[in-house]
Formats: structure tokens, C-alpha cells, sequence
């Protein structure tokens, strides 16, 4: 097993130079660079909610909190694009799945089960729970956390069934097949009258997690939500950064910079791109199950292959393999449209936005701003590269333009 | 009517959606295969088609708007790649592809703004409405046969253009090895630019023809992209014909799924056998076994 991560290694991209501002440096250096965007934004974090309070604009809060959810779906799908190199159009569904799963879990009455000889027993589990609905009645459901263990094992069987054939196609096709997907999903969810057909479902209840934190919409609870799905984007940035630095990042490194290749290396790109993609989908499952809690329902677009394109798009504009990026444009970008910012031209401004830093940044507005901001410090922040990695820079460059043109069909 | 008869007719009819999928989809495959790009707004380009040739039709007589209609969405078709794809060297495919979506949601909001959200179509080409032809024992519209008609045509055109044409000949060159075809002096920018044109007019052709039938509206481009995407997945991408067949197969199984099943489920069987298919045969019925793969490799 080790011979298998000598040599090559040398030849892969270091995944570093792709994760948030670090300069590439070992030791103290590369923790303290790793550590500073995490503190940056915290306090950013911190601030947006100060300012809004202050100004007393905290109803926006709630559609923050809501593009921070977001922002964890273009996470997953920042794994899937940016390292494994696979473009996901399915990962709407994925969302919807999770929090369907969720809402028609706790919002289905089974107090037909309350004569057996099962529901004590379950309910002295808490997997069920006795409580009232708006209207006064009481209702026997699923309790929220059992839904969502139940949601995270139903996305994961899907996520493989579609995954396992799926990863062994290339490029293209496998867009094709989770586009197909997504489609099916929203079309079944649409159908179905479990699911609440065209209006979806509302009436979830909130999410007592654990102490006195909550997952609800209320206006009391809104300040602690915000810091819940802040922390959840923190955490999720941290365990991935953390992923794209092991073994597992190196061979998905490896797989996104020629499948082949990796292949010949005894790689299991197969095995690697299958991981990568659930633990996506399970991300993007359980953001629809906490944004299914906090506003309380959830509705079939969600799954529609509009969603799905845009946080493909998302994960592009924020630069793709640009953990930090992904996760700033992402919640920017959804914030501003939840808002509704530019009223009707809502989509023109997206799709404009999306060509220009597409085309003018490929690697993520961040990663230039950085750059750009180092250089303004003065010389000491910029990391001179030293000779042997200045060489792995001009290797690395070399072999992402002769993928550009291997991509644009001219090698 | 007879089992037999309905069963005509949803062919038919599936048929006639299927022509415009095709189209869509030879147009995927144009693009893809000249640039290894997969063009998403070329849904836009159908829909383009249809609102310039409306507007044109109220000024000029109709097939004058039609060719017009053509004339301009292909060069917005050349002009698109000029601006933007050409410029882009250093950009993966990826990339490229997701500009595509950008543009895709642009040419979508500009037709929202230009026109408006309201439904339109063109008149029919013959005939009207309600004026219809008996075929063997199925009764359909004359337009029906203007859409099969125009497609299966232009279709055979594009065929004949690259196969026994310099033009058309350079221009799978390039799809087969741009390199070569570059030393053998052909400028690959501009059979780029060609089959963007190409295929845009392509799509606008479609998009007038089916236009009284289907009306057109600026939302319009989406769905025929997914499904002309389709088509040209299930029939290989890279094979203009092929995607000929993918698309008139997605149009006659959505057909047939509006035929068997409850409405809401009408796209759910096409996407179910797509999947089939691609797992079966990963690079779709008449995929070539390594076609392609040196692009997406």
C-alpha cells in the first residue's frame, strides 16, 4: 500500500494550493494560514449579526441563515467537482430527499400504531412523540432526530444505488444520469400525495437538538439558528479541508487530474468517486433536513433541475475546488437572491454574474482577491515560493494546461 | 377510435416532439463535437427561433420571417462564440460548459425582457387549426407533417454537408483529431465558429416549424435542452444521426408514458429508460467505444 503514495505523490497537485488562502508553507505558517479564513469568518460571522442588530435589520438573518444551508449543498458538490473531478446535476434531490424524508416523517399522524404492542416501547425510545399540530389536535410522529437518521440512511442507499453504475460513467454521461435523476425525483415528488404534491409540506415541526437549542423559524430563536448553520458551515469547511488533505484527497486529486492515470497508480477511482459522492449527497441530505426544520416546510423546486444547475453553478463561480470561495460566493450569491435583491432581473443578474467570474476567474474570486490583497500588505505576506516548490507550481500549471487542452479536444 | 389507432396517434405525436429533440440534440452533438463543449442553451436557440421568427412574421410574409428568424439566431450563434468561447483558452471544459448555463439563463432573461412572459406562436404554415390529415388511420395536424418534413430534411442536408463537402469534411476532421487538421491548414477557429452557427440555426429552424403547435414562450428553452440533451446522450454523443435517434426515442417514450400513466409522471419513464440505457450501455445505444474519450479523459 505504500509504494502506491511514493513517487506519484510528487507528480499530484498538492491539494493545498487549492484550499483556502494558505500559502502552501509546512509547520506553524500553513496552521496559522489555515486557521486565519476560519477566523475571519467567525468574525465576520459574528459581525453580520451585530451590524444587523444594531441596525435593526435582523429579519434578514433568516434568509442568511437559509443561504448558509445553501452554502452546505455547494460544499458537497465542491468535493464532487473541484477534487473528484465529476459533475453532479442531481444534487437537488439529494436535498429534497433529505428533508421529504424528515417533514412527511414528523408531520404523518401514526396514532393508529398507539393500541400496539410497539408504540410504548418506541415511544420510550423517543423515536415517537405525542404533540400537538396549529390546530389543537394531537398527533403521534415520528420524533426529528429519528427522521433524521432515517433521512440520512434513506440518502445514503439512494445515493449508492444511483452512485455505484453511475460513477463508472465519464464526464458527460454522468451528468446525464444524476440529471435523469433529479428529474425523476421532482416529477415522483410532484405525483405523490404523501409528499403533499405541488404544495409540498408544511406544518414540520421544530428540532429540540439538544440543551436549548432548537431548529425553528421563530423570531426568538432566530439568532441561535443563524450561529447553528454558521457553525455547520464551519464544520462542515473544517472535516472537508481536513478530507482534502489526506490520502483520500491526494487520490481524488490524482482522479480529477486524469482518471487513467490515477487508475494506473492503483487507485480504486471507482470506490474513491463512489465515497465522494455520497458523503456529498449525505451533506446535501442533511441541509435539507435542518432548512426543512427552520422554515417549516418544504416544496418540490427544491428537487427541480433548475436548483440542481445552480449549485453546480454556485460551486463554479465560488472556484470549484476553492472550499472557502465556494462557501462565501454561495451564501452571497443565495442571500442576495433571497433578498431579492434585483427583483425581476433576480436570474439575468445570476447568469451575468456567473459568465463574468466563470470567464474572468476560473479559480474563484477569492483566490485573486487574496493575491491581490497580500501584494497591497507589502512583500512580507507574500509566500516566495522556494525553488523546489516554485518547480511543483510550473509542473502543476503545465499539467492544468495540458488538461485545458486535452479538454478542448486540441491534444 | 380503435387501440391500434390511438396508438398511431401517440406515435405520431411523439414523433413530432421527438423531431425538435433531435434537432436539439444534432446541434449538441455539432458543438460537442467541434469544441467538446456541451452547449446548454442550445434550448435558447429553439426558443430564439420561434420568438424572432413571431416578431418577423408581423412585418415580412412568413417564409421570408422564418429564414430570417434562422439567419439571425445562427449568427448569434457564431457571434456567442466569438465573444466568449474563443477568448477562453485556458478554461477547462468544465468551465466552459458552466458558461454555457450562464448564457443559457442570460438569452432566457433577455427574451423575458425583450418580448414578455406571454405565449405565442406563429400561424400555420397550411391550412389551420382545425384543418387536418387522415394517415392510416390517425388524424393529424398538417403542420405534423411541415415539422417532420422540415427536420428530416434539413437533417439529411446537415449529413450530406459533412460528408461530401470540403466544409463539412474539415470539420470532422476537426472533431476526430484537431491537431492533424490543424497541420493540414484548417483553421479551427473558424469551423468552431461554423458549427455554433450551425447549430444555432438549427435549433431556430426547429423552433419556427414546431412554434404553432407548441407555441413558443421564453421559458421554452430549458426543457427541450434536458431533453435534446438526452437524446444525444442516449444515442452516443458525437453522432449527429444517432442523436437523430435518441431524440425521436425520448419524444416517442414520453408519448407513450402520457399514454400508459398519470400525467405527472410524463417524464418520469423517459428519464427511468435513460438511466437503464446509460448503465447498460455507458456510452449510449451507438456510442462508439472511445469516441470522445480523448476529450474527456
Amino acid at each position: 500500500m505504500k509504494s502506491r503514495g511514493g513517487n506519484p505523490k510528487s507528480e499530484i497537485r498538492n491539494p493545498k494550493e487549492e484550499g483556502g488562502g494558505s500559502g502552501g508553507n509546512q509547520g506553524l505558517r500553513a496552521i496559522g494560514a489555515g486557521a486565519f479564513p476560519f477566523a475571519l469568518f467567525a468574525l465576520t460571522a459574528i459581525g453580520a449579526e451585530v451590524g444587523m442588530r444594531a441596525t435593526g435589520t435582523e429579519y434578514c438573518l433568516t434568509q442568511l441563515t437559509m443561504a448558509l444551508y445553501y452554502a452546505l449543498v455547494t460544499l458537497g458538490l465542491c468535493l464532487v467537482m473541484g477534487y473528484a473531478g465529476q459533475v453532479s446535476l442531481g444534487h437537488g434531490a439529494f436535498f429534497a430527499l433529505g428533508g421529504y424524508t424528515s417533514a412527511v416523517l414528523t408531520t404523518h399522524d401514526v396514532s393508529w400504531l398507539q393500541g400496539g404492542t410497539l408504540a410504548p416501547w418506541l415511544k420510550s425510545a423517543r423515536l415517537l412523540v405525542a404533540r400537538q399540530d396549529s390546530y389543537g389536535s394531537s398527533l403521534l410522529t415520528v420524533s426529528p432526530w429519528a427522521a433524521f437518521l432515517a433521512a440520512m440512511v434513506l440518502v445514503t442507499a439512494v445515493a449508492c444505488l444511483i452512485g455505484y453504475p453511475a460513477l463508472r460513467l465519464r464526464g458527460h454521461y454522468l451528468a446525464m444520469a444524476t440529471l435523469a435523476f433529479g428529474v425523476i425525483v421532482n416529477k415522483m415528488l410532484l405525483a405523490s400525495s404523501l409528499a403533499g404534491a405541488a404544495d409540498g409540506i408544511n406544518g414540520v415541526p421544530e428540532w429540540h437538538l439538544a440543551g436549548g437549542l432548537t431548529v425553528s423559524g421563530k423570531g426568538l430563536a432566530r439568532a441561535q439558528n443563524y450561529y447553528l448553520a454558521c457553525a455547520m458551515v464551519l464544520l462542515t469547511v473544517l472535516v472537508l479541508r481536513n478530507l482534502v488533505h489526506s490520502r483520500v484527497g491526494r487520490a481524488l486529486q490524482a482522479i480529477h487530474d486524469g482518471e487513467t492515470y490515477a487508475a494506473a497508480m492503483g487507485i480504486d477511482t471507482a470506490r474513491y468517486k463512489l465515497k465522494v459522492f455520497v458523503l456529498s449527497a449525505l451533506l446535501a441530505a442533511m441541509a435539507g433536513v435542518f432548512f426543512t426544520h427552520y422554515t417549516g416546510g418544504i416544496s418540490p423546486s427544491e428537487a427541480g433541475a433548475f436548483k440542481s444547475v445552480r449549485y453546480v453553478a454556485l460551486a463554479t463561480a465560488g472556484g470549484m475546488g476553492n472550499l472557502w470561495g465556494v462557501a462565501v460566493m454561495s451564501t452571497a450569491l443565495n442571500y442576495c437572491s433571497l433578498r431579492g435583491w434585483f427583483g425581476s432581473y433576480d436570474n439575468a443578474v445570476f447568469g451575468a454574474l456567473l459568465i463574468l467570474l466563470v470567464s474572468l476567474a476560473p479559480e474563484g474570486p477569492l483566490k485573486p482577491l487574496g493575491t491581490w490583497l497580500r501584494g497591497l500588505a507589502g512583500k512580507r505576506w507574500v509566500p516566495r515560493p522556494a525553488a523546489g516548490e516554485r518547480r511543483a507550481a510550473s509542473e502543476t500549471t503545465a499539467s492544468r494546461a495540458a488538461e485545458g487542452r486535452a479538454g478542448r479536444g486540441a491534444a | 377510435m380503435t387501440g391500434e389507432n390511438l396508438a398511431l396517434q401517440y406515435l405520431l405525436s411523439g414523433i413530432t416532439k421527438g423531431s425538435v429533440y433531435a434537432a436539439v440534440a444534432v446541434g449538441f452533438n455539432l458543438i460537442y463535437s467541434a469544441t467538446g463543449v456541451l452547449n446548454l442553451a442550445q434550448g435558447e436557440f429553439v426558443m430564439l427561433g420561434g420568438m424572432v421568427a413571431v416578431t418577423l412574421a408581423q412585418y415580412v410574409a412568413l417564409p421570408v420571417a422564418v429564414s430570417g428568424a434562422v439567419v439571425i439566431v445562427a449568427l448569434t450563434g457564431c457571434l456567442l462564440e466569438i465573444l466568449f468561447f474563443r477568448k477562453l483558452d485556458r478554461h477547462s471544459v468544465l468551465h466552459l460548459i458552466i458558461i454555457t448555463i450562464g448564457l443559457s439563463i442570460v438569452l432566457q432573461e433577455a427574451a423575458l425582457h425583450i418580448w414578455d412572459e406571454k405565449v405565442r406562436s406563429l400561424p400555420y404554415f397550411t391550412g389551420n387549426e382545425v384543418s387536418s390529415v387522415h394517415f392510416l388511420g390517425a388524424t393529424i395536424s398538417p403542420q405534423v407533417l411541415w415539422v417532420l418534413g422540415t427536420v428530416g430534411v434539413t437533417v439529411l442536408a446537415l449529413q450530406g454537408f459533412l460528408h461530401y463537402t470540403l466544409q463539412g469534411r474539415a470539420m470532422r476532421a476537426c472533431s476526430s483529431n484537431p491537431e492533424a487538421a490543424m497541420l493540414a491548414g484548417i483553421n479551427l477557429r473558424t469551423m468552431r465558429t461554423l458549427a455554433f452557427g450551425l447549430s444555432a440555426g438549427l435549433g431556430a429552424l426547429a423552433g419556427c416549424v414546431i412554434s404553432p403547435i407548441t407555441m413558443t414562450q421564453y421559458e421554452m428553452g430549458t426543457p427541450l435542452a434536458i431533453k435534446g440533451f438526452a437524446g444525444a446522450i442516449l444515442g452516443g454523443l458525437g453522432n449527429p444521426m444517432a442523436g437523430v435517434l435518441g431524440g425521436l426515442l425520448v419524444g416517442v417514450l414520453e408519448a407513450a408514458s402520457v399514454s400508459r400513466l398519470p400525467a405527472a409522471y410524463n417524464d418520469v419513464a423517459a428519464f427511468a429508460v435513460l438511466l437503464l440505457v446509460l448503465f447498460v450501455r455507458p456510452r449510449g445505444l451507438f456510442g462508439a467505444g472511445n469516441a470522445g474519450s480523448v476529450r474527456e479523459g
